[in-house]
């Protein structure tokens, strides 16, 4: 299933672009998975999500845990702590 | 209730008349506005302005975002209307960067739920700060205390 992957902050950056559509094999069914399995994607990946505490995530644009399922997802997206207001 | 997440600078008295305006029966309306601090005193000779900062947003889900902490505040109090406006892009020193009015019967309620909407705001909705000075840019950091704020808002 192709996912669409959005990055913000010092997440896009350290990726050097915003956004990518990825097919993950199906053996990836979690966020931390799919961090797992992007990070493995090229050196610059791998850099971003080295330290992952420092990784939020939204699922179709709701926060959600590195634990939560990915099944059925379109979009997911990949941001440092928010520091807005 | 008027949500706005927008790229232009907006006038603060201007959202506060506006507010209080569509809100005659209301008893209370409290206001708080997050602005752009302005270092420019650091370079006195230049009188140059040596900090600025963007703001980085996820366009959707912060439109949605805010919907969804104005929903929870008028379930927790008795509000007759939220208005949270919060810029995006580049801003300038001393422009504002969010404001937020709460209207109710009594000021009780509109204090609490505009304290409720910022805490929350700060640790959920998705905007990040990137500030420039001299030595060149950085992305500011999320605060520890920021999320003890919010913590004390969680319902046990």
């Amino acid at each position: 299933m192709a996912l669409n992957i959005l990055y913000f902050a010092w997440v896009r950056e350290k990726i050097g672009r915003g956004d990518e559509t990825v097919t993950p094999p199906a053996t990836v069914e979690t966020v931390a998975q799919l961090i797992d399995w992007l990070a493995g994607q090229s050196p610059k990946h791998s850099e971003a999500f080295k330290n992952r505490a420092q990784i939020r995530v939204a699922v179709d644009q709701t926060h959600s845990a590195h634990a939560a399922k990915i099944a059925g997802a379109k979009e997911v997206a990949f941001f440092p702590p928010v520091t807005g207001g | 209730m008027d949500i706005r997440v927008q790229k232009d600078a907006f006038g603060i008295g201007a959202e506060t008349d506006t507010f209080a305006a569509r809100n005659k029966t209301s008893g209370a309306i409290c206001t708080f506005i997050g602005q752009m601090r302005d270092f420019r005193g650091a370079d006195k000779q230049t009188g140059e302005a040596i900090a600025t900062m963007e703001l980085d947003a996820y366009p959707g889900m912060a439109d949605k975002q805010l919907l969804d902490l104005a929903t929870e505040a008028k379930s927790r109090w008795p509000l007759d209307d939220i208005a949270i406006i919060h810029r995006y892009g580049p801003l300038k020193p001393a422009e504002a960067i969010v404001f937020v009015a709460t209207a109710s019967a009594h000021r009780g309620d509109a204090f609490a739920a505009c304290e409720f909407l910022m805490d929350w705001l700060k640790t959920k909705a998705p905007f990040w700060k990137k500030e420039t000075g001299p030595s060149g840019s950085s992305w500011v950091a999320a605060l520890e205390s920021d999320d003890d704020r919010a913590k004390r808002w969680e319902k046990t």
